[in-house]
C-alpha cells in the first residue's frame, strides 16, 4: 500500500530532465504539442525536426529508446484509422500497387500519423520523468483549481485501492473452487463489480479519514509546494525544445 | 474508421475547431468548479476520488467487437452522474482525460476540448437529465433504478459518440465527402453495443451501492428512500 508514489510509466533514473521541476515539463510539452498540431501537414521536414528534438529529450532523460518505442504502441487504433483515410477520402486519386487511393486521404493518414506519434512520444517522456506525486504538484503550481488536483490525488490514491481489492477478491474466488479463464473470468468478474466498488470505496474512506486525521485539507502539504519549485533558470531551460518547436512550425507556416 | 476509440488523438480535427471546444471545455469546467464547491464534503470527497478511479480503471478495457474490428471502451459518465452529481461528475470525468492525454499519450493534449466535451460534459449532463426524470417517472424500486442507470448509460454514449461526428464533420482533417453519415451509423452503431456493456456495469455497481449505502448515492439524496422489501420484518429478523 506504501508504493502508490510512482506508476507504471515512470522510468527511474538521474537526469537533468528527471529533475526539473514538473510544472515547467508539464508547460514545455504542452507548448510543444500545440506548435506540432498547428504545423500545416505538406511540411514534411518540419515533422522530422520535431522527432529530433524529441530524440534529443529522450537521450538527454536516458529513458531508453526501445522503451519508448514499445509503449507507444498505444496509438494503435488511432493508426489503423490513419490507413483506412486513403480509401475512404474523396477528390483527387492517385494508384499505386494498383491500389486506388485518395490524395487527400493519403495527407490525412500522414497527419494523424504524424501528430498522433509525435504527441504520444511527447506525453511519455513526461510519464517516464515524472512521478504521480510530482505531476499533482506541478498542476498544482500552474494553479490548476484545487478541485481538480483533489480528485486527480484519490484517483490516483485509489487505483491501488482498487487493484487491491480486485486482486484480493480474485483470489477469494480462485481458493472457492472457480477456475478463471480468459471469457469465463468475465462473468465473474461482472458479478463482483458491483461488490468490487463498494469494498474498496469502505477501503478508500478509511484512507480519506486517515488523511484528515493527520491534518489534510485538501491540499498536499505546504512543504512539498514550497520546496522545489521552479526557478528563472529552470523555466529557461526547458524553454528551449518548446521554443524551437514554435520556431519551426511558424517557419513551416511562413514556408508552406 | 470503427476503430477510434473515443479519445480523438491529435490531428484528427483541424485546429480552429479544436480551439473552440477547448474554450467551450473551459467555461464549462469553470461553471462545474463553481458549482461542486458546495458539493465536495467529507462523503463525497473519497467517493469522487474512487469514481475517477474506477473510470480510469474501466477506460483502461478496450471492447473487442466484431472480431476486433470494431474497438472502444466505457465512457463512465452516467455513473459518476448518478453517484456524485453531475457537477462533480463532469469533473470527474474530466480529470481521467486530463491524466490519460498528459501521462498515457491517450487521445491528444490538444484535443482536450474535444474530448472532454464529448465525454465529460455531454455524457455526464445526458446521463443525469435521463436520470433526474426517470427516477421521477419508474416505481421507486431497485429494479427501476437499475433501469434507469442502464438506460442512462446506454443513451449518454450514443450521444457523446454523436458528439465526435458533429465535430469531425465540422472540422474534420480529411473530407470523407458523403460518408459522414456512414460515419455516424457505425459510431452509433458500435456505441449502442459498447452503451449495453456499460449499462450492464454501471446497473450492477450503482444497484449495490444503493441496497448497502443509499446515503452515498447522489442522486437518491433528495428523493425517498428506496423502497426494498428488507422493510418489513422478516422471520428470524433482519440480515
Amino acid at each position: 500500500m506504501g508504493a502508490g508514489h510512482a506508476h507504471v510509466l515512470y522510468r527511474e533514473r538521474t537526469s537533468a530532465v528527471h529533475r526539473l521541476p514538473p510544472e515547467v515539463k508539464i508547460a514545455a510539452m504542452v507548448v510543444f504539442t500545440l506548435a506540432v498540431v498547428a504545423t500545416p501537414r505538406e511540411a514534411f521536414w518540419a515533422f522530422g525536426g520535431y522527432l529530433g528534438l524529441l530524440l534529443l529529450v529522450a537521450a538527454v532523460s536516458r529513458v531508453g529508446l526501445g522503451w519508448l518505442a514499445s509503449r507507444s504502441l498505444i496509438e494503435l487504433p488511432f493508426v489503423v484509422f490513419a490507413f483506412a483515410l486513403p480509401f475512404l477520402g474523396t477528390g483527387e486519386q492517385v494508384t499505386w500497387l494498383g491500389l486506388e487511393l485518395s490524395v487527400d486521404g493519403l495527407y490525412g493518414g500522414w497527419n494523424i500519423l504524424a501528430k498522433g506519434t509525435l504527441g504520444v512520444l511527447a506525453s511519455l517522456l513526461l510519464a517516464g520523468t515524472t512521478t504521480m506525486r510530482d505531476l499533482i504538484l506541478g498542476l498544482d503550481r500552474l494553479h490548476c483549481p484545487q478541485i481538480l488536483t483533489q480528485i486527480a490525488t484519490f484517483m490516483l490514491r485509489y487505483l491501488d485501492v482498487l487493484v487491491g481489492e480486485a486482486r484480493r477478491m480474485r483470489v477469494a474466488r480462485i481458493s472457492r473452487g472457480d477456475d478463471p479463464r480468459f471469457l469465463w473470468q468475465l462473468r465473474g468478474f461482472a458479478a463482483g463489480v458491483g461488490a468490487l466498488f463498494l469494498r474498496a470505496f469502505e477501503r478508500g474512506e478509511r484512507v480519506y479519514l486517515a488523511m484528515v486525521s493527520r491534518g489534510y485539507q485538501g491540499r498536499m502539504p505546504g512543504v512539498w509546494l514550497a520546496t522545489g519549485a521552479a526557478t528563472t533558470r529552470h523555466w529557461l531551460v526547458a524553454a528551449t525544445v518548446p521554443l524551437a518547436a514554435t520556431g519551426i512550425a511558424a517557419a513551416a507556416v511562413v514556408l508552406g | 474508421m470503427e476503430n477510434l476509440a473515443m479519445h480523438i488523438s491529435n490531428g484528427i480535427v483541424n485546429g480552429p475547431v479544436a480551439a473552440a471546444f477547448g474554450a467551450l471545455a473551459l467555461v464549462a469546467l469553470a461553471l462545474c468548479v463553481f458549482r461542486s464547491r458546495q458539493d465536495l464534503d467529507d462523503r463525497l470527497a473519497p467517493m469522487a476520488g474512487l469514481v475517477a478511479a474506477f473510470i480510469f480503471a474501466v477506460q483502461m478495457l478496450n471492447f473487442p467487437i466484431f472480431t476486433g474490428a470494431v474497438s472502444g471502451h466505457l465512457l463512465g459518465g452516467a455513473l459518476a452522474a448518478v453517484l456524485v452529481g453531475p457537477w462533480v461528475g463532469a469533473l470527474c470525468v474530466a480529470v481521467v482525460l486530463i491524466v490519460q492525454s498528459l501521462i498515457f499519450g491517450d487521445g491528444g493534449v490538444a484535443m482536450l476540448g474535444l474530448n472532454i466535451t464529448n465525454m465529460a460534459l455531454i455524457g455526464v449532463a445526458v446521463a443525469y437529465l435521463l436520470v433526474a426524470l426517470l427516477l421521477r417517472i419508474l416505481p421507486r424500486t431497485v429494479s427501476g433504478l437499475a433501469v434507469t442507470a442502464f438506460v442512462a448509460s446506454v443513451l449518454s454514449v450514443l450521444v457523446a459518440s454523436q458528439g465526435f461526428v458533429l465535430q469531425y464533420w465540422l472540422g474534420g482533417t480529411t473530407d470523407v465527402g458523403n460518408s459522414i453519415g456512414g460515419l455516424a451509423g457505425t459510431m452509433a452503431a458500435a456505441h449502442l453495443l459498447i452503451g449495453v456493456g456499460e449499462g450492464l456495469i454501471t446497473a450492477t455497481t450503482v444497484v449495490t451501492v444503493a441496497k448497502v449505502r443509499p446515503d452515498l448515492v447522489y442522486a437518491l439524496r433528495s428523493l425517498r428512500p428506496l423502497s426494498t422489501a428488507r422493510e418489513f420484518p422478516v422471520p428470524g429478523g433482519a440480515r
